[in-house]
């Protein structure tokens, strides 16, 4: 199970393709990409996203289901999807609609 | 301090323009990610794990208030509240957004500051000594230098594609702050028989994936040669640096390659048709530069009396006092470090209110100078001892009062992977959980001098590899794994530390840190051998037994 990643161009803002194809802020609200269809398919909107300006640099990561969670596989993209591990009160983990749930 | 003539205030400002029409461009779609990439870095805008990331230029670590003042007001509008101050004497915010950034670059030209020459393949920002200017043992203040420095290398047209990036740092003590062993070129000023200033002048050193000590190239390097001299230096390596692979393009893998005494020759006779022309220093020039840095006018009246009657009185001042208080060269005067290692706290970081508290006591108590150390503290150069009890009392109410400056808690870390693009581990939080560990300040103390530098990745960005005790995270196999290296130094007797054996998990890595240290206290000659001292004299052994038992 993959997702594809990014960073929002104007502001640096980590996000995922979401479901509906837009580019979502959270994680947990990204398309899950299960198949080598889905990848494709989002590879491509990826590249759609770089030459309307929205994003730079899309990659692919891993996920992976720890208790009714989606997780990334890489630790480095676990702190990327929620904020500095030092820091609570930064990124996206100080979220209230995160913390919630 | 330095302060911009027209020139400086004219490129500063016209950099800001362009970098904004730059930004314009890249939003409109008129650039591609591609050709913006080298065009941000130049203008110290990277993308970071969470977001862009702005690293500012601090030139040769020196600051005023007001200068202060803006970064704390940058912090607080542009930023989430803090920065964080770099190994480099440069400060980071790491949540800046694109489209903010020109106009954070316009607010720094407005106080003469900017980010240029803080990435890229250029000769970046030179960095001095933190006591400059103000300690007791030195020669010359070596910030003159690194400004003429500064002049010859900004915009300067051969060198702005070099094969690898290029750091030059210059000490003006004997004792050397400045780390310059471990720089592409290091000086060290030395005075010559006749009198005059010079420089002893190291090649080559550098940290990252290949850690080299600099080589000697001169013993005494006339000042007025100094531009010369450097120029043929980075001519040499302009065109036989590596350009065919990153990781071996620096000139420390240039030296190595070619062999110290061929490369010197080279230098040398680069040297010969340089100098004598248009880089000879004018001794009006010097004195020119000289000029801005000349000392602040220091109350000739003062004296140690007051301030040693409250030490007497006070033992947390005391502990203040033997740590974070160093000699100045006027009397009853001294420097002041301000200590960013607060214990769990991350190293280098400092709230927009720390900053002003920081502004305030410079601009009340220091002749309106702050410094910025590569030890990620801050400096107060300038302060009367008798106005240190006051200074003291208002850092411990803003945080900012822990009397460990040198000691086992004061970490230089990376910001590894909670904030890197690069890291492969954390570092901040190891060194919050050290420093945690060695909370206690007697302990601390009784342990004495000890440099623990932690870097989340090869690149060395937290200097591992000259710590006494350094710690390398790696990833292996998904999980953070540290390695400790032993022995290392970055001063006049710089030394890179060797791995003492199989890493650690992030979970047992405080432990055999505690281990490391404690086994030095046991078998120490005397509380007054440090840690390095007693690790030369007893090499590994009795480290690698503690941490892995007889094999």
């Amino acid at each position: 199970m993959k997702a594809l990643t990014a960073n929002r161009l104007i502001d640096g803002e980590v996000v995922w393709l979401g479901r509906a194809g837009q580019w979502v802020e959270t994680l947990d609200v990204a398309r899950l990409l299960e198949n080598a269809e889905a990848i494709a398919e989002a590879e491509a909107l990826g590249i759609e996203a770089v030459a309307q300006r929205l994003i730079v640099e899309p990659y692919l990561i891993d996920l992976r289901r720890e208790d009714n969670e989606i997780v990334p596989v890489r630790f480095r993209e676990r702190i990327r999807a929620k904020g500095p591990t030092t820091r609570l009160d930064l990124g996206k983990q100080a979220r209230r609609e995160v913390s919630a749930a | 301090m330095y302060r911009y003539d027209e020139f400086d205030a004219h490129f500063v400002s016209a950099r800001v323009e362009q970098f904004r029409d730059q930004v314009r461009r890249r939003l409109a779609g008129d650039l591609t990610e591609d050709q913006f990439k080298p065009l941000r870095l130049m203008n110290g805008v990277y993308l970071q794990l969470h977001a862009y990331m702005l690293r500012i230029a601090i030139p040769y670590g020196t600051l005023d208030a007001r200068q202060m003042r803006r970064l704390a007001h940058i912090a607080r509008t542009y930023d989430r509240g803090y920065g964080h101050f770099t190994t480099r004497q440069n400060i980071q915010f790491n949540w800046p957004r694109l489209k903010d950034i020109p106009d954070i670059l316009e607010q720094l030209a407005e106080v003469e500051m900017h980010a240029i020459q803080t990435s890229g393949n250029c000769i970046r920002n030179v960095t001095a000594d933190h006591f400059s200017g103000a300690a007791a043992d030195e020669i010359v203040d070596p910030r003159p230098y690194a400004e003429i420095l500064r002049q010859w290398s900004s915009l300067h047209p051969e060198f702005s594609f070099l094969p690898r990036k290029f750091k030059i740092a210059v000490t003006g003590a004997p004792h050397d702050r400045a780390a310059v062993q471990v720089h592409d070129i290091g000086l060290q000023a030395v005075r010559g028989a006749d009198g005059n200033i010079g420089f002893t002048v190291f090649v080559g050193g550098g940290l990252g994936r290949t850690p080299m000590v600099g080589r000697k190239v001169r013993d005494f390097l006339p000042e007025e040669d100094l531009l010369a001299y450097s120029e043929a230096i980075l001519r040499v390596y302009n065109r036989y640096g590596r350009r065919d692979n990153k990781y071996k393009a620096r000139i420390k893998i240039l030296v190595h390659e070619t062999g110290l005494e061929t490369l010197k020759a080279d230098i040398e006779r680069e040297f010969e048709e340089i100098r004598g022309g248009v880089l000879d220093l004018p001794q009006a020039e010097i004195d020119r530069i000289v000029g801005y840095f000349a000392p602040p006018e220091l109350d000739a009246g003062a004296d140690d009396e007051a301030f040693e009657r409250a030490v007497a009185a006070d033992p947390a001042l005391a502990a203040f006092a033997e740590c974070n208080v160093h000699a100045h060269h006027g009397a009853g005067h001294a420097s002041i470090t301000i200590s960013l290692k607060p214990v769990g706290k991350a190293p280098g970081d400092a709230t927009a209110e720390q900053m002003e508290v920081v502004a305030d006591l410079a601009e009340r108590y220091g002749h309106n100078e702050i410094r910025v150390s590569h030890e990620q503290n801050l400096v107060l150069p300038h302060v009367r001892k008798s106005d240190i009890p006051a200074v003291f009392a208002v850092l411990v109410g803003a945080g900012l009062g822990d009397a460990n400056a040198g000691l086992v808690t004061d970490i230089i870390a990376c910001p590894g992977m909670d904030y890197c693009a690069l890291a492969t581990a954390r570092s901040i939080p190891v060194a919050q959980r050290i420093s945690e560990r060695f909370a206690s300040l007697q302990r601390q103390r009784d342990i004495g001098d000890l440099k623990i530098k932690i870097s989340g990745c090869i690149n060395a960005c937290g200097h591992h590899h000259v710590g006494h005790i350094g710690i390398l995270g790696v990833e292996k196999k998904g999980e953070e794994y540290y390695q400790i290296t032993l022995g290392g130094s970055a001063d006049e007797n710089t030394s890179v530390g060797e791995i003492i054996g199989r890493g650690f998990s992030y979970d047992e890595i405080v432990d055999a840190i505690e281990k490391v240290v404690d086994t030095y206290v046991d078998l120490r000659s005397d509380p007054a051998e440090d840690f390095l001292a007693a690790y030369r004299r007893v090499g590994d052994a009795p480290f690698k037994e503690a941490l892995y038992g007889s094999a």
